[in-house]
């Protein structure tokens, strides 16, 4: 009779963090920034229709790296909940705090429970009437919740990008120089400029009633992009 | 505090880009108790909407409907909107059971905007009335027992280049009407004003007096149907839908119109 190897379970979440981890570095890097009139978020993503930033709610939005159709479900899902939950009870009773808390369970739920884990990173964003209400959740493979300040960036070179929007990003910059600032630090991690097909960009439109989230894109992007 | 989990399902299970399809999967199956046990007839005083018009001209579609509710014969709201926009280049109007109206729009709108997030682009025109259809078939029940709502749907189809109006029945019976179309109490007294007045070429500014003008001689004819209210500045709720997109009039624009129309044809009979 075989007996199974013991594995602690230290080194089972170790193994399957290293395989999310792997699996997300291989995607390309994606950034939000938190402007004066919005939030922008900016991906290099050569696909015209498979996109990685989505509209879930009014002033609500959604943002994957990794595995498009493990972040493409959950976006779904997001927009779901958000739904059921605006139809029960009232547009303005859905929040990006209840829905990040919501894909944290999940995440979490399958990060230990499931043979393999998500390969995602995900942000839910919610701009606010003011730039102090904005909100980034940023959120790991293993549910893990972070609630950013001004900006945030997902992926597989998270932290080099992040260092040096740290240094170049200030509050207070208008949508259009967020989509450059965005633009410019993705094309330097890169070591090669981007042209605008190679960029989706999505942003959330502060003080619109309603639905805040639009994509920059076409002549318009390569407007803002020369700007 | 306890969120509610992520709507997940599993394969063959999921609802798709359908909304109605989605509450009903993730709703217990005894959440909406049934409308009315037993009678044929709906209690008396269930709050009515009543008269709506929907009219295209040249290059989109005006939707309007006067703003009395009645229950019985008590008239339960002076202000009560019956014209909605569907999303972005539609609009939806009913008349009927103002209760199961209300909620038949709520839902309309979100099938909309969810099938668009979900999918990634909007449904056609005729898709979206399409939906509605089917909604209106998903209420007959409750018709049969007095709480009937029939909508009007119109909107500006992106992809012909045109404005156009659909009618429903109780069976969920979809119509395309040519030119425009009424509903409720007081509508045939709109058609007629319509019908004699309505003409290829009208501009929207044009249509917009005429729906307006259309729903005060419904007024004139029947109770259910409120004239303009110059003691309160209340008057009819118009929109205008065209490549622009749909556009509610505000009160200060419909008011100087609707009173720049008051007298005419009513005065000349004296009856």
């Amino acid at each position: 009779m075989t007996m199974p190897f013991y594995v602690s379970p230290e080194q089972v979440m170790k193994d399957r963090a290293d395989y999310a981890r792997k699996g997300i570095a291989r995607g390309r890097s994606l950034i939000a920034l938190e402007a004066a009139d919005g939030i922008v978020i900016v991906a290099e993503n050569p696909s015209r229709t498979l996109f990685k930033i989505s509209e879930i709610y009014d002033h609500i939005a959604f943002a994957g790296v990794g595995k498009y159709n493990e972040f493409e479900m959950l976006k779904i899902a997001g927009v779901r909940h958000a739904d059921l939950k605006g139809y029960a009870y009232s547009r303005e009773d859905v929040a990006a705090r209840s829905l990040a808390n919501a894909y944290a369970q999940t995440l979490g739920q399958v990060f230990t429970h499931e043979m393999k884990p998500y390969e995602v990173e995900i942000l839910v964003a919610q701009v606010g009437d003011t730039p102090d209400g904005d909100e980034l959740f940023h959120i790991l493979y293993d549910g893990t919740v972070m609630d950013e300040e001004g900006h945030t960036v997902l992926g597989g070179q998270a932290e080099t990008i992040s260092d040096t929007l740290d240094t170049r990003y200030q509050p207070g910059l208008s949508v259009d120089d967020a989509v450059r600032l965005g633009a410019s630090v993705l094309a330097e991690s890169d070591g090669q400029p981007l042209s605008p097909e190679q960029l989706e960009v999505g942003v959330l439109q502060r003080g619109v009633r309603g639905r805040a989230f639009r994509r920059v894109k076409g002549d318009e992007l390569g407007r803002v992009l020369a700007g | 505090m306890n969120e509610r989990p992520l709507p997940m399902f599993g394969p063959g299970f999921d609802p798709g880009p359908s909304f109605t399809e989605l509450l009903r999967r993730t709703s217990p199956p005894d959440a909406t108790p049934p409308m009315v046990a037993g009678g044929q007839q709906a209690p008396p005083d269930i709050t009515h909407g009543t008269t709506v018009v929907a009219i295209r001209f040249a290059n989109g579609v005006v939707l309007a409907g006067d703003r009395r509710a009645t229950s019985g014969f008590a008239i339960a709201s002076r202000r009560i909107e019956k014209v909605f926009p569907a999303d972005e280049h539609s609009g939806i109007a009913f008349a009927g059971a103002a209760g199961p109206g209300n909620d038949m729009v709520r839902l309309f709108q979100t099938q909309l905007e969810h099938y668009e997030k979900i999918e990634g682009e909007s449904l056609s025109l005729e898709g979206k009335a399409n939906q509605l259809a089917q909604m209106v078939r998903a209420n007959l029940p409750a018709a049969m027992q007095g709480l009937v709502v029939v909508p009007l749907f119109a909107g500006f189809d992106e992809r012909r280049g045109r404005g156009r109006v659909f009618s429903f029945d109780v069976a969920g019976g979809k119509y395309e009407e040519a030119d425009f179309q009424v509903n409720g109490s007081g509508g045939v007294h709109a058609k007629n004003w319509i019908k004699a007045q309505w003409h290829e070429g009208l501009t929207a500014e044009e249509t917009i007096d005429l729906s307006i003008r259309s729903l005060f001689a419904a007024a004139d004819e029947d109770t259910a149907t409120g004239g303009p209210d110059l003691v309160r500045r209340i008057f009819p709720t118009v929109a205008v839908i065209d490549a622009d997109g749909f556009r509610a009039l505000t009160d200060e624009e419909v008011e100087p119109r609707a009173t720049a129309l008051l007298g005419g044809r009513e005065e000349g009979a004296g009856q």
